[in-house]
């Protein structure tokens, strides 16, 4: 999986949770709270969604690493290409 | 014997909502209801043919698409629900009536600001202080300590009858506690009322249930209906089993628990060292539904979707000393919401009192009858007395009537002395003294249809999901 297919599986999950954000200029490097209104529960929704839709697991500590699609990507990907 | 990942007692809003959020990420999960409908508090029923709701006048805490952080979006988001699939129609207005005095109300708050500063000239500089105090206020963390609700508004408002206007609309739509409340109550009801508002679907109650029953089952969840749950078998601190009403037994890791605190309590064996029977609600109330054939809007009434009233000189939030408390309560009229070009069928007018559980339920099945005949009549009239001047007659122009008293909401609901607002005493962070029971629902303390949703879903990731 390339970085940017990982950042689509993230925007992906987050036009389920979020329907009613607009999506399509998010800034890869703007940490996503500062563009969409995601609350706490938002974020765990997502932890929780890429353990349903793809069985990646984010530790609690490990949290902040989905601050932005960039850090999302970084964070992400290796874990997707390690499932392989 | 068959076994969940969490077992849910009670197929009413929180335990629904509950519910979804469990299956919806995987956990193997049962909603057990004694009833054979579901909603709990918020059902609905048929009488000669003719549907009713029970519970919802007004679904509180309406707010505009996009609006950020407030409670409806936010369940909407963590049910996976589309927000127009909820049909929700705004209120025209409502209104809290006292001898003399009006102040309306509509879903912008910037109406009701206006209708304060122009009845209450002197208050307004200090009505803004509260409403300061209350935007201030943290309301996401369950664990703030009590602070009485009344002393705050005192320290903003000082006319007496301002802040009487204020609590009557608040005590009626949520308060388990007599006179005052506390303020992060308060808080949380100001917002569902005033800063948000009051809407409904053109069908009631029965949409947001079906809504929310189909998204159940898409997720996966179970739902055994008919069949209660009679026990909790306690061992070791933990929650071992769960008895059926069917007498069949079943295992759950997590147990979530919406009958409420003192019901819950009661169902545990042994039983736990909690004297169950004080933490009963005392606030009990009783209601009459009349049906006619004209619209309201056809004999002077198409205004209020809600009123709140109060004949007293100071209004008086208490267990009442009669079978039935005239002196205050609250009028629905469900026509009175903007359904585009739809409309009800016929007008509708119910009229909410508080009333004495303890003389309700010592009555013998004729005396009941007869209570019911007597105070029907009684209570429309006093509803009346603030509303307008209108040729409705109650009696001949009614095509259909019902009327329900804490004995009905006892037997349908189970709730302890048919306190529908719960117990005094809330469990605010879900816990019990069983290490795997939570209580979620109106004992959590979040009420109307939206609170309750809140709570369920929010007890679901606190305590089963992490």
């Amino acid at each position: 999986m390339s970085k940017d297919e990982c950042k689509q599986v993230v925007l992906d999950i987050i036009a389920e949770i979020a329907p009613d954000e607009e999506l399509s200029d998010v800034k890869p490097e703007v940490a996503l709270r500062e563009q969409l209104d995601l609350d706490s529960m938002d974020f765990l929704d997502i932890v929780m969604e890429l353990r349903k839709k793809h069985g990646i697991e984010v530790p609690e500590s490990e949290y902040g690493e989905l601050v932005s699609l960039d850090s999302c990507a970084k964070y992400l990907t290796p874990k997707f290409n390690a499932l392989v | 014997m068959e076994r969940y990942d969490v077992a849910i007692i009670g197929a009413g809003m929180s335990g629904i909502a509950a519910g979804i959020r469990l299956a919806h990420f995987g956990k193997k999960v049962c909603i057990f209801e004694r009833h054979y409908a579901p909603g709990g508090l918020n059902s609905f029923y048929a009488k000669d043919g003719r549907k009713y709701d029970v519970g919802l006048h007004a679904m509180t805490n309406f707010v505009k698409p996009g609006v950020k952080r407030a409670p409806l979006n936010r369940i909407l988001r963590q049910l996976r629900i589309a927000r127009e699939d909820l049909m929700l129609c705004e209120q025209r207005r409502s209104r809290v009536a006292f001898p003399g005095v009006d102040l309306c109300f509509n879903n912008e708050f910037a109406f009701f600001e206006s209708e304060i500063a122009k009845t209450f000239p002197k208050q307004i500089d200090g009505f803004r202080k509260l409403v300061e105090a209350i935007q201030a206020f943290d309301d996401s963390v369950f664990d703030y300590p009590y602070q009485s609700a009344r002393e705050v508004v005192r320290g903003c408002v000082s006319d007496p009858l301002l802040e009487d206007m204020i609590f009557c609309p608040l005590m009626y739509y949520g308060s388990s506690t007599e006179d005052d409340m506390d303020f992060g109550q308060f808080v949380v009801m100001f917002k569902s009322i005033f800063l948000e508002g009051f809407a409904r679907p053109l069908e009631g109650i029965r949409n947001i249930i079906r809504l929310l029953l189909k998204r159940y089952k898409e997720a996966g969840g179970i739902r055994k209906m008919n069949n209660g749950v009679a026990k909790i078998a306690i061992a070791g601190g933990k929650v071992e089993r769960l008895v059926l009403d069917s007498g069949e037994e079943i295992e759950a890791d997590v147990v979530l628990s919406s009958v409420g605190l003192p019901e819950t309590f009661d169902l545990c064996a042994p039983g736990l060292e909690s004297s169950a029977e004080k933490n009963a609600g005392r606030l009990a109330f009783t209601e009459t539904i009349s049906v006619f054939k004209k619209q309201p809007d056809d004999f002077g009434w198409g205004e209020d979707a809600i009123v709140f009233f109060n004949a007293r000189d100071r209004f008086a939030y208490r267990q009442a000393e009669d079978a039935v408390d005239l002196t205050s309560g609250e009028i629905c009229v469900p026509n009175n919401f903007d359904y585009g070009d739809d409309q009800l069928a016929e007008g509708v007018v119910r009229v909410t009192c508080l009333a004495n559980h303890d003389t309700w339920t010592s009555y013998a099945d004729e005396e009941y009858v007869e209570a019911k005949e007597q105070w029907r009549p009684r209570i429309c009239a006093a509803a009346r007395e603030f509303m307008p001047d209108s040729s409705l007659d109650f009696d001949s122009d009614c095509i259909a009537q019902d009327m329900f008293t804490p004995k009905t909401v006892v037997r349908y609901t189970g709730r302890k002395r048919g306190a529908i607002y719960g117990a005094p005493q809330k469990s605010k962070d879900g816990t019990t003294p069983v290490s795997n029971l939570f209580i979620c629902g109106t004992d959590q303390g979040f009420l109307g249809i939206v609170g309750s949703m809140l709570s369920g879903i929010a007890m679901a990731n606190t305590h089963a999901l992490r």
